[in-house]
């Protein structure tokens, strides 16, 4: 071996003696545009300019940004909010006028309960108020050990996980276990934050009509014909439909057991944001999984905000270990902002007590739901939407006028005319320009068990007094 | 006066700068740890301290220091990350056979047949290297987070898969992990009272967003003080720091729009620039040339393929940054963005209240005008001891903010009692509340930053960042010494956070302490001489350069007299 190898150097040493000129300028030329090319610079495009100093420098002179943002009229419909002075509960004191509230969603009426309040006081008394910390960093208060285990035994599921603020619970849920290239199939009339949550996912969004079974098989069917084209890339690709319990945007409820049946026929998790319907639907406020009696361990994951019934701050997931564990290192929401203050954390706590100890609470809210649904139907020139046990229902125009602009400005009246006559309701409101579909415009009339029956007819005759004189 | 004077300066070298290249005397940016490749070794030796005097742009000068790695812990370090995956894979072989009794939650029967929730390689970490140190993390405490706190014991039976509370507490540990930096963190005092009164009369909820009827009138109270302590016209609170960066940037940018994002930003502005739609270009951290390079290169170039020309550039920079406790160099930021006329966001979560002669954040320590900065953002969470965040700038900016930020329109609006702390915290600093108590923290703040910054440093530990920054990260490196620091700190009493992968690069495991002006001299000398002895124990007295720079500050000599170990 040796004597051969030695054979072939020889040889080529000869060879290269052997071997013209031009040859050897040729072949030395090529050896260092290799080499230029292993050790220059990796080519990039905006690089790529053939312009002098000069012109760059009056290119970046000429350069002229759009402001900041964009100027607001000052006669903008949200730019001056309406002042409350005093805590929102039943009785509200809006622009200094004291009136009935039917905007807040303090359903159950725990926002000014004494008892929370004394909880929450005991609470500031032995943490102050902020956590200065993440719950990885000294942030994670018994308090919230204590929330959470409290809400998992309240939910019957096998853990609980809190966030610090509602809106980000759902929003940072999502892309936690949804990544580039799953699937996810959502109602058209998702709240804003889970079409946040699905944007920050960055993965394929499918809309289905609102709470139409049929329409979202069509979608589930589509799907898998294509997962039988490509079944390697089907084996990896998760898919989740997400809804919510009583929606935000329609107060009508998600068909549950037929997502569930759904669910299994296709094989896709199922995640339910229930801040509308926790501690509002079921025998023992458990939600629309207590109210249709689905198994809750048939839902991957269950999400609430605690700002509604709960009357406190921040949000919670809920299911099963397998899959809630996952968000103490991915939820961003959850690893990268402070802790929930333990004061707020104690508020709900109690406020969890009071839901335990009186289940009776739900009853008398959908009573008054009912109620309520009753008192506004036939009112002319408006129309009830939601269904007649859902706690925040809205009221829309039968006709509108043709312009987004000029139906608010005229609910707007209507709100005017009751907050005059110390009815306090308010217009749902919504980023015209980013949601994906956008709900036409409705004032929010929210019950909550404090109302009483004069309380609710004067609101109704209030708003029925207020739509004749204004809608003629 | 002196603002335009200093800026016509900044400009001049800016461009200067730009078609010098690197200065032998501004190594301090362009060195930055970033570089850490092995074979510069044997030049650390002068470039460890880079003191960056820039003549009329910096009004104190501007010590920050990134030691390099050595080379042996490196090589060490790798080997032991490299340990470890062996081991990982012949633990999930071993858990696999069932031979190792796993503890890992399983999926449930009826989904066996879904796709996996989980890809496999996505919890590896999490499994056998997090596991094994997992204890110094979410450490429960259950008093205030002051200076001195009390932890819950708890106990792991299982190497930390799962833990059982003893029913017994860690009385008074000393605090070096929270972001108390001016001690409001306090369960009795002014604040609190304050917040209690509150709490009577408002309770503590609110049930309704900004925009339809959550606007209570302490909210407003609040954005009126924000605004004033800021020097702004006009100002905006949420109720979630994490939120106010992403909910409101993609409502200042969107599609054909440009956003500069220094490489460490918190993910809450990497997801809010994410979430705006607009193009997002990383420039290197606190690197001016790099900063300078992007936005020449996208306004020369526009928006690639169409060449149009951007709507506007933003550019995002945090105040002091969390994990690297360097200071944003504002100075030459608000020149570049002056000069290239794009807008700056700056995010002021750890500078606000803790930097400036008078607690006003990081323009204020420069002595800078606010108004240069387009979006002041900031958090209530740290020095203010209460939860959320602000956004502070021109009127225009925040009107635009009231009708358009998700947060305003979406989300319920902040607890009053946390309000109230912030209002009577903010009184306090500004002087407002008729003491003296603000101003006499703030600058304990900075007294007791100078002195444990320095003595680490005199101990031989290798510290990260600016001489001034009360976040003060000390290097660890190797994974193993991660879980062992924050063990034998505890045990003697001393709460620090250890952070590694992902949250810093892979060899670059760190110790992080914030100082608080709660800390008394005892407690720094205390932790001190403890973090000593447990870096003996370790071996982290990593520097070898144990030379220290002249510290001219105005305190410091007087304060306390040095007694060198």
């Amino acid at each position: 071996m040796a004597s051969g190898q030695q054979w072939v150097l020889v040889e080529m040493v000869q060879a290269f003696y052997e071997a013209p000129a031009y040859h050897l300028i040729l072949e030395g030329i090529l050896i260092l545009w290799i080499i230029r090319l292993l050790f220059s610079k990796t080519y990039k495009l905006q690089e790529r300019s053939d312009l002098t100093e000069k012109e760059k420098e009056e290119l970046i002179e000429e350069w002229q940004p759009e402001p900041l943002v964009p100027p607001v009229s000052k006669d903008h419909p949200s730019l001056n909010y309406d002042i409350v002075t005093g805590p929102p509960s039943h009785k509200i004191i809006v622009n200094g006028k004291e009136c009935i509230n039917f905007a807040s969603f303090n359903f159950l009426g725990l926002l000014d309960n004494e008892r929370v309040k004394q909880k929450a006081l005991t609470s500031l008394k032995k943490y102050g108020v902020g956590t200065c910390g993440p719950r990885g960093f000294y942030g994670t208060f018994d308090v919230h050990l204590e929330l959470e285990e409290r809400l998992a035994k309240f939910m019957r599921t096998e853990e609980a996980i809190i966030y610090s603020y509602g809106f980000a619970t759902i929003a940072s849920a999502i892309p936690a276990y949804s990544k580039r290239g799953d699937i996810v199939f959502v109602d058209e009339a998702a709240c804003f934050s889970i079409q946040k949550g699905l944007q920050a996912s960055r993965s394929f969004i499918k809309y289905f009509k609102h709470n139409d079974m049929e329409d979202l098989e069509r979608l589930l069917k589509e799907q898998e014909l294509e997962d039988q084209k490509n079944p390697r890339k089907a084996r990896v690709t998760r898919r989740f439909i997400v809804v919510e319990g009583i929606y935000l945007n329609t107060a009508d409820v998600c068909p549950l057991p037929e997502l569930v049946k759904l669910k299994y026929k296709y094989k896709v998790r199922i995640f339910l944001e229930e801040s509308m319907s926790f501690g509002v639907l079921g025998e023992h406020g458990r939600g629309v999984t207590e109210h249709f009696g689905v198994n809750i361990d048939d839902i991957d994951l269950i999400s609430a905000n605690m700002e509604n019934a709960v009357a406190s701050v921040g949000g919670f997931c809920c299911g099963r270990s397998f899959v809630i564990d996952h968000q103490r290192l991915s939820g961003q929401g959850y690893c990268f902002s402070a802790s929930l203050p333990p004061m707020l954390a104690a508020a709900a706590i109690e406020a969890l007590n009071i839901m335990e100890e009186d289940p009776n609470i739900f009853t008398v809210l959908r009573e008054k739901c009912k109620h309520v649904h009753k008192a506004l139907q036939g009112i002319p020139g408006l129309k009830v939407v939601g269904e007649p046990f859902t706690p925040a229902l809205h009221l829309q125009l039968d006709r509108s006028t043709g312009s987004r602009e000029s139906d608010v400005k005229i609910l707007r009246s209507i709100i005017d005319y009751c907050l005059d006559r110390q009815v306090a309701l308010t217009q749902a409101r919504y980023l015209d320009k980013e949601e994906r579909f956008l709900p036409p415009p409705s004032v929010r009339v929210v019950v909550t068990v404090e109302q009483t029956e004069e309380d609710i007819e004067k609101a109704a005759s209030c708003i029925r007094e207020a739509a004749v004189a204004i809608l003629k | 006066m002196t603002e335009s004077a200093a800026n016509k300066a900044v400009n001049g070298e800016v461009c200067h700068r730009a078609t010098n290249g690197v200065k032998p005397g501004r190594n301090g940016f362009v060195k930055n740890h970033y570089h850490y490749k092995q074979q510069k070794n044997c030049y650390a030796e002068e470039k460890v301290y880079h003191t960056a005097c820039n003549g009329g742009v910096y009004s104190r000068p501007f010590i920050e220091s990134f030691e390099e790695t050595p080379m042996f812990v490196a090589v060490l370090t790798y080997m032991g990350y490299g340990i470890l995956t062996i081991f990982g894979y012949l633990r999930d072989f071993l858990r696999d056979w069932k031979i190792e009794k796993c503890h890992i939650a399983r999926e449930r029967e009826q989904q066996k047949d879904f796709v996996p929730l989980y890809q496999d390689f996505e919890n590896f970490y999490t499994r056998n290297l997090y596991m094994r140190i997992r204890d110094n993390w979410n450490r429960p405490i259950c008093s205030v987070p002051g200076a001195k706190m009390d932890l819950v014991e708890r106990i792991s039976y299982d190497y930390n898969w799962t833990f059982d509370y003893t029913g017994r507490v860690v009385k008074d540990v000393i605090n070096m992990g929270s972001y108390n930096y001016l001690g409001f963190a306090e369960n009795t005092g002014p604040c609190a009272n304050a917040a209690a009164q509150v709490t009577m009369n408002y309770g503590v909820g609110i049930g309704s967003t900004r925009q339809e009827i959550g606007n209570l009138d302490k909210h407003e109270e609040l954005e009126k003080l924000v605004a004033a302590f800021l020097g702004v016209e006009s100002a905006m609170a949420f109720g979630m720091g994490f939120a106010t960066n992403s909910m409101n940037i993609p409502a200042l940018a969107g599609k054909g729009c440009l956003i500069l994002s220094d490489e460490l930003n918190h993910a809450s502005l990497v997801l809010g620039a994410r979430l705006s739609g607009s193009t997002i270009r990383v420039f290197k951290h606190n690197n001016m040339q790099s900063l300078e390079k992007l936005l020449r290169d996208a306004i020369v170039n526009g928006q690639p393929r169409t060449h149009r020309p951007w709507k506007k550039i933003l550019i995002l920079v945090e105040g002091i940054y969390s994990m690297e406790g360097s200071i944003v160099r504002l100075p030459e930021v608000i020149a570049l963005k002056k000069k290239y006329k794009a807008y700056l966001y700056l995010d002021e979560a750890h500078s606000i209240g803790a930097l400036g002669p008078s607690g006003r954040g990081v323009v204020d320590y420069f002595g800078l005008d606010p108004r240069d900065v387009d979006v002041m953002m900031g958090t209530f969470t740290k020095s203010f001891g209460a939860a959320g965040g602000y956004i502070g700038g021109k009127k225009e900016l925040i009107d635009y903010l009231r009708t358009h930020s998700h947060s305003a329109v979406y989300a319920t609006s902040m607890s009053p009692p946390v309000v109230e702390q912030i209002i009577t915290s903010m009184k306090c600093i500004m002087g407002e509340d008729g003491t003296t108590m603000g101003r006499e923290r703030v600058q304990q703040l900075a007294e007791n930053t100078v002195y444990f910054r320095r003595r680490l440093q005199e101990m031989g530990f290798i510290i990260y960042g600016n001489s001034d920054s009360p976040v003060v990260p000390m290097m660890l490196y190797m994974p193993a010494k991660i879980g062992a620091f924050g063990r034998e700190m505890l045990k003697r009493n001393i709460g620090v956070v250890v952070v590694g992968f992902p949250a810093t690069p892979i060899i670059e495991s760190r110790a992080r302490f914030c100082v608080s002006a709660a800390h008394t001299k005892e407690m720094l000398d205390t932790a001190l001489s403890m973090i000593s002895e447990v870096g003996d124990l370790l071996q982290l007295k990593y520097s070898r350069h144990r030379i220290l720079p002249s510290l001219d500050r105005p305190f410091d000599e007087t304060t306390y007299e040095e007694n060198e170990d």
